[in-house]
């Protein structure tokens, strides 16, 4: 009989910060664009350049390691990594492995078994690497370093999990802590956010740690814990086989399903680590520090409180709502603009993430004003448009951020109040229905329908549904 | 202190240098050289001394995130080896 085993897991984590220029030169960060257009003597290597800190590095970092509940470093310094590789021009990584940033932090997650807490080993900042092109066609590889220099922090979990779930709700937590901190958007698809899985097994019951693996390239959350299923299987048929599993990295291939040998700790590498002489120690004071905890803003589970606090909407709503803070925004806006919570609620869980949903778009990208929805939500209780001219103004305020007043004045959406026009139109309904009438008169009730839409399609809409029937009614008992 | 071939032969390796077995030697006595002179400054006593981690007592030398470079790849690309219109190119990785 098989043993039972237990999966031991920690996470190595890359979240590529949201600078406007890179960790260590004066260029440009932003994404997209012709190759090597961001690129200066610094980034791209040469000798003689001189690396100089960007604060907003250093203030992102801080910010994220007291969300995370690490100590912060008070005298903090960077490292020379050294490697030669293509898409690293330098051949050596400036990073920190002395004096990281941050250590000793945890992350309280919620499982299936209640809370527990995942502990930060640290958090150091270094830069990233340029990108390799490969053209099959020619056999020639290009290097872009548009990339090369970009800030990174990358976080070193303890090894505290023990199922995929875990690692998930994990990920979950920190990608939103830092979502919310505004310092990346942590998007796996477009390695804004990079996962590595440390993994072992042990039997369960039993303390002693097993041979690791680490596994690399793994581009979702689907994919980590496909990872993670397979790789526990891997490992434990082969310590069922009575083997050894070997300490190696591993890369997924998610198409395939399975991962494959990249190195093994025979041709691990001799990095050199030292003390980056360009660099001069980084001392964060009393002051610096207060500085950034003063700005930290309200995170995901201090919201989570304060909206069943304040809006008592329900905990669903909450839920999806906090789950980017884009919508968090977009809720609170429109709930300072006067509209009531759980209708602005509404809104964003029910039509604004299904036309999210219908046009691709991604919901961290959703930019529309919770104003505007707050006009748009008055416009209905006001009775000036219908529930279904509403959906129709709410597409535009989603795609473009109309001002729905402007917008269904432009368009003449806005109920006639004018009841004089709307009875005129119900008389001529009346008269053009005639069969729609007689069988009302014999007791057709479905009938009305074709009266009532009649006038709506006439009026454009620009109706209240009620208001129409009850003047039918009125006209078929005058007949 | 003695370097050993083995050593010479990691240390090349890691450094992507092929030494001929005559630089070989030479790279063994240079290195032997350079450890020996940095081993005099163990002769100082240093255990009242505070360390170090930089050389210039200066610290938080800081720039704020202001992109002050624009795109001047032209330049760049002039001191490549070998270039396509817009990168570089090199030997083929995997
Ligand atoms: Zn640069």
């Amino acid at each position: 009989m098989s043993k039972e085993y237990e999966a031991v897991i920690g996470l190595e984590v890359h979240v590529e910060l949201n600078t406007k220029t890179k960790i260590f030169c004066g260029c440009s960060t932003a994404f997209g664009g012709s190759p090597n257009i961001n690129v200066c003597p610094v980034c791209s290597g040469m000798p003689g350049s001189l690396p100089v800190l960007n604060r907003a590095v250093v203030d992102k970092a801080i910010s994220i390691g007291l969300a995370t509940n690490c100590n912060i470093t008070r005298n903090s310094k960077f490292d020379r990594k050294n490697y030669f590789y293509p898409d690293n021009p330098q051949n050596y990584q400036i990073s920190q492995l002395y004096y990281p940033i941050c250590r000793d932090g945890k992350i309280e997650i919620e499982t299936e078994n209640g809370k527990k807490f995942v502990r930060i080993h640290e958090m150091h900042m270094e830069e990233d690497a340029g990108k390799l092109i490969h053209n099959t066609f020619t056999g020639e590889t290009y290097v872009d370093f548009n990339r090369s220099g970009v800030p990174l922090v990358e976080i070193v979990s303890e090894p505290d999990m023990r199922s995929a779930d875990e690692v998930l709700a994990y990920l979950d937590k920190l990608r939103l802590t830092v979502q919310y901190l505004n310092a990346s958007d942590c998007k796996l698809n477009e390695g804004s956010m990079r996962v590595d899985v440390n993994m072992s097994l042990r039997e369960k019951g039993t303390e002693k740690l097993g041979t690791r693996t680490e596994t690399k390239n793994l581009n979702s959350f689907k994919a980590i814990k496909r990872c993670i299923e397979n790789e526990f299987e891997r490992q434990a048929d082969i310590l069922d086989a009575g083997e050894k599993v070997v300490q190696e990295t591993r890369r997924w291939d998610d198409d395939k399903g399975y991962s494959y040998t990249m190195r093994s700790k025979e041709d691990a590498q001799d990095y050199r680590y030292f003390p980056d002489p360009d660099l001069v120690p980084l001392i964060i004071d009393d002051e610096w520090l207060a500085r950034i905890k003063a700005s930290q803003p309200e995170l995901r589970d201090e919201k989570k409180e304060r909206y069943a606090r304040e809006y008592g909407i329900p905990e669903y709503d909450i839920g999806l709502i906090t789950e980017y803070k884009e919508l968090a925004n977009i809720f609170e806006d429109g709930v300072n603009s006067g509209a009531d919570p759980k209708k602005v609620s509404n809104w964003i869980i029910g039509e604004t993430l299904r036309l999210a949903k219908d046009f691709e778009t991604d919901i961290a990208d959703i930019s529309f004003s919770g104003k505007n929805l707050a006009s748009l939500i008055k416009l209905l209780d006001e009775k000036k448009i219908n529930n279904t001219i509403a959906k129709q103004v709410f597409e535009h305020v989603f795609k473009e951020n109309v001002n729905p007043v402007e917008y269904a004045e432009k368009n003449n959406l806005i109920i006639k109040t004018d009841t004089g026009a709307l009875a005129e139109m119900v008389k001529k309904a009346v008269a053009a229905n005639p069969k729609a009438v007689a069988d009302m008169k014999a007791g057709k009730k479905k009938a009305m329908g074709a009266i009532v839409g009649f006038v709506m399609k006439e009026m454009k809409g620009k109706c209240d549904p009620a208001e129409v029937n009850k003047l039918v009614m009125e006209e078929l008992a005058k007949l | 202190m003695q370097i050993s071939d083995d050593m010479i032969k990691y240390v090349a390796e890691l450094a992507k240098l092929e030494l001929s077995d005559e630089h070989k030697e030479q790279a063994k006595k240079d290195m032997s050289d350079m450890l020996e002179y940095v081993n005099t400054l163990n002769e100082l006593d240093t255990s009242n001394v505070e360390p170090m981690s930089h050389c210039f007592p200066v610290a938080n030398v800081l720039r704020d995130d202001v992109v002050t470079n624009s795109n001047d790849r032209d330049n760049m690309l002039l001191n490549a080896p070998d270039k396509s219109e817009d990168s570089y190119i090199v030997p083929k990785t995997f």
